[in-house]
C-alpha cells in the first residue's frame, strides 16, 4: 500500500523540520542532542517510506535499505551516546552546561 | 480502517515530536522522545519493517531514551540558566524559516519520487538461497553488505572508547558510574533476580529466530545490556573495572573474529568478507554468535558511561 | 458473527476499557505514586483481557503460549519498571 509510505514520508519532513529548528534555536545542549535524535528519526522514517516503496519478491520492504536503517539506528545510538557523555563530562568539569563562551551568572551552580 | 489507523499514528508521532521539542522541562522532554521511539516503533510495524520496529524499540526509543533521561536527571540543576540564554526573535524566525525550507524540500522529494520504485528486492531475493537464511535483512546485513555491518561494530566499539577517554584522570580504568544501592531483600531486587534469566532466554530466542525471521543481534544484544542494566540498578551487580583485560577481550572478540572470517575469505573465495561456497551460513552462524556478547557488553558498557570511581 | 469472534469483541473492548481508565487516572491523579498505580494495574488488566480476547484467534497452541507470555513478561517488566519509578519520586519528593 503505497499511501502509508506516502503519508509517513510527509510525516518524516515534518519530524525533521521540527527537529532542525529545535536544533538551531534551543540554547542547552542536551536539549539540542534531542532534537538532533528527532531529526534522526525523521531521516530513518524518510529512508524507511522509500523502502516500503520499494516492496518485491514478497517482501513488504526493499530489504537493502532496510538493512542500512538497522545500521543507521545503531551509529546513531553510539554518537548520541558520545554527545551525552561529553556533556556530562563538562558537566562534572564546569559545573554548568552551556555553550555560551562566557556563562552567565547562574543561579543553580554547584 | 488502517488509513484510519495510520492517520491516528502521524497525529500521535507528531503531537510527541512537538511535545519532546517544546517542553518546558528537560526531564519531560526527553520523557516525550522515549514515548516518540515507542510510536515510531508502531509507523515501522506499518512500514512492513518488523526488524527494524524492534531495533527502534529496544535501541531508538529503549537505549537512547534510558540514556537521555538519565542525562537529564543529572543536569536538572543547571537548566534554569541555560534557559536565559534563548535567543532572540529575529533568530528564531530565521530557523522557522531554514525548519520550512528543509521540510518543504523533503515533502517535494517524497511527492516527486520517481514511479514504479527502484528496487534492490528482485536482486536479494535471486542471491538469498546462497547465504542458507531466510529473513532478507539478515543475509543483507551479514552477507552482501557485510562491509557496514563489520563498521558498524567497530563504530560501537569507537564510541564506546571515546566514552572511556572522557574520564577525569584519577578514575581512568576505573569503575564506570556510581554504585547503586536497594534494599537486597525488596522487590526491585526480587525483579532483577527473577527477569535477568527469562530476559536471556528471550534475547538468544530473539537472536536465534533471526536467520529465518525477524530479530538479529542487536536486538538480542540491547535485550542482554538490559537484563545486566537492570542487575546493577537492583545493586547485584556492579560494573567492571574498564582496565580489566577479559573485559577488553570480550569487547574486541567480535570485531576480531569478523575481520579474521573476512581476512580468510580472501584465500578461499577470492575477496575480503567472500564466504566460501557451501559454508555460507556456517561462517555467518560464527560471525553472529563471536559478535553477540561483545555488542551487548559494548551497548552496556556504554550506558554505564565514563569511568568515575578509580580502582582500589 | 461467530461466538469466538462475540468473545473476541468483547474481551478486548473490556480491556481497551481498562487502558482507557489506566490513562485518565495517569492524567488525573494528584502524585506519581498513585499515577503509577493506576497505571500499572490498570494496564496489566487491560493487556490480559487483550490477550484473553485474542487466543481463540492464534493458530496452534505455540502462538497461545507466546501470547500468553509477552502477558506475563510485560507485567514483570512493568513491575521492575514501577519500581524504579516509584524510587526516583520518593527520593526526589512530591514535586515529581
Amino acid at each position: 500500500m503505497t499511501d502509508a509510505a506516502t503519508l509517513f514520508g510527509l510525516v518524516a519532513a515534518a519530524l525533521v523540520g521540527l527537529g532542525v529548528y529545535a536544533l538551531i534555536v534551543d540554547p542547552q545542549p542536551l536539549r539540542k542532542i534531542l532534537a538532533f535524535n528527532v531529526i534522526g528519526a525523521g531521516v530513518f522514517v524518510l529512508f524507511g517510506a522509500v523502502a516500503h516503496r520499494g516492496a518485491a519478491a514478497g517482501w513488504g520492504g526493499d530489504p537493502v535499505p532496510q538493512a542500512l536503517l538497522i545500521t543507521g539506528l545503531v551509529v546513531a545510538f553510539a554518537a548520541t551516546a558520545l554527545a551525552v557523555a561529553v556533556l556530562l563530562r563538562l558537566h562534572a568539569e564546569t559545573g554548568s552546561a552551556t555553550l555560551a563562551p562566557e556563562p552567565p551568572p547562574a543561579a543553580g551552580d554547584e | 480502517m488502517i488509513a484510519a489507523l495510520n492517520a491516528a499514528l502521524a497525529v500521535l508521532v507528531l503531537a510527541l515530536a512537538v511535545w519532546t521539542v517544546a517542553a518546558r522541562s528537560t526531564f519531560a522532554a526527553t520523557v516525550g522522545f522515549v514515548a516518540y521511539g515507542l510510536v515510531l516503533t508502531l509507523v515501522w510495524v506499518q512500514l512492513q519493517g518488523v526488524d527494524i520496529a524492534l531495533t527502534e524499540g529496544a535501541i531508538g526509543g529503549g537505549l537512547t531514551g534510558a540514556m537521555l533521561v538519565a542525562a537529564a536527571a543529572r543536569l536538572r540543576d543547571t537548566e534554569a540558566s541555560a534557559r536565559a540564554e534563548r535567543p532572540g526573535l529575529a533568530l528564531r524566525i530565521a530557523a522557522a524559516c531554514v525548519a520550512a525550507c528543509v521540510t518543504a524540500a523533503l515533502a517535494y522529494a517524497i511527492l516527486a519520487l520517481p514511479e514504479p520504485a527502484p528496487t534492490l528486492a528482485h536482486l536479494t531475493a535471486d542471491n538469498i538461497a546462497s547465504t542458507g537464511v531466510a529473513n532478507p535483512i539478515t543475509a543483507v546485513l551479514i552477507a552482501f553488505r557485510a562491509m557496514d555491518t563489520l563498521l558498524e561494530a567497530i563504530v560501537v566499539l569507537f564510541a564506546m572508547i571515546g566514552v572511556w577517554s572522557l574520564a577525569p584522570d584519577r578514575a581512568w580504568g576505573g569503575r564506570p558510574g556510581q554504585p547503586h544501592h536497594a534494599d537486597p531483600d525488596g522487590i526491585l531486587a526480587w525483579f532483577a533476580r527473577v527477569l535477568p534469566p527469562i530476559g536471556i532466554v528471550v534475547a538468544i530466542y530473539i537472536f536465534w529466530v533471526g536467520a529465518d525471521e525477524p530479530g538479529g543481534k542487536f536486538q538480542a544484544a540491547t535485550i542482554l545490556a538490559a537484563m545486566w542494566m537492570l542487575a546493577v540498578v537492583a545493586g547485584l551487580a556492579d560494573a567492571p573495572p574498564v582496565s580489566r583485560t577479559w573485559v577488553r577481550l570480550a569487547l574486541v572478540g567480535g570485531a576480531v573474529v569478523f575481520l579474521a572470517v573476512g581476512a580468510a575469505g580472501v584465500v578461499t573465495a577470492g575477496a575480503f568478507l567472500a564466504y566460501p561456497d557451501g559454508y555460507a551460513k556456517l561462517l555467518i552462524k560464527l560471525i553472529e554468535w563471536a559478535l553477540l556478547p561483545s555488542i551487548a557488553l559494548a551497548l552496556a558498557l556504554i550506558m554505564a558511561g565514563a569511568p568515575e570511581r578509580p580502582e582500589r | 458473527m461467530s461466538l469466538a469472534d462475540l468473545f473476541t469483541v468483547v474481551a478486548v473492548s473490556a480491556g481497551a476499557f481498562f487502558f482507557l481508565a489506566g490513562s485518565v487516572g495517569l492524567l488525573r491523579f494528584p502524585d506519581a505514586l498513585a499515577r503509577l498505580h493506576a497505571l500499572t494495574k490498570a494496564d496489566n488488566l487491560g493487556l490480559g483481557l487483550v490477550v484473553l480476547g485474542l487466543l481463540p484467534r492464534v493458530d496452534g497452541l505455540l502462538g497461545a503460549l507466546k501470547l500468553v507470555a509477552i502477558w506475563a513478561l510485560v507485567l514483570l517488566a512493568s513491575g521492575a519498571v514501577s519500581q524504579l519509578v516509584a524510587r526516583v519520586a520518593r527520593r526526589t519528593g512530591p514535586r515529581a
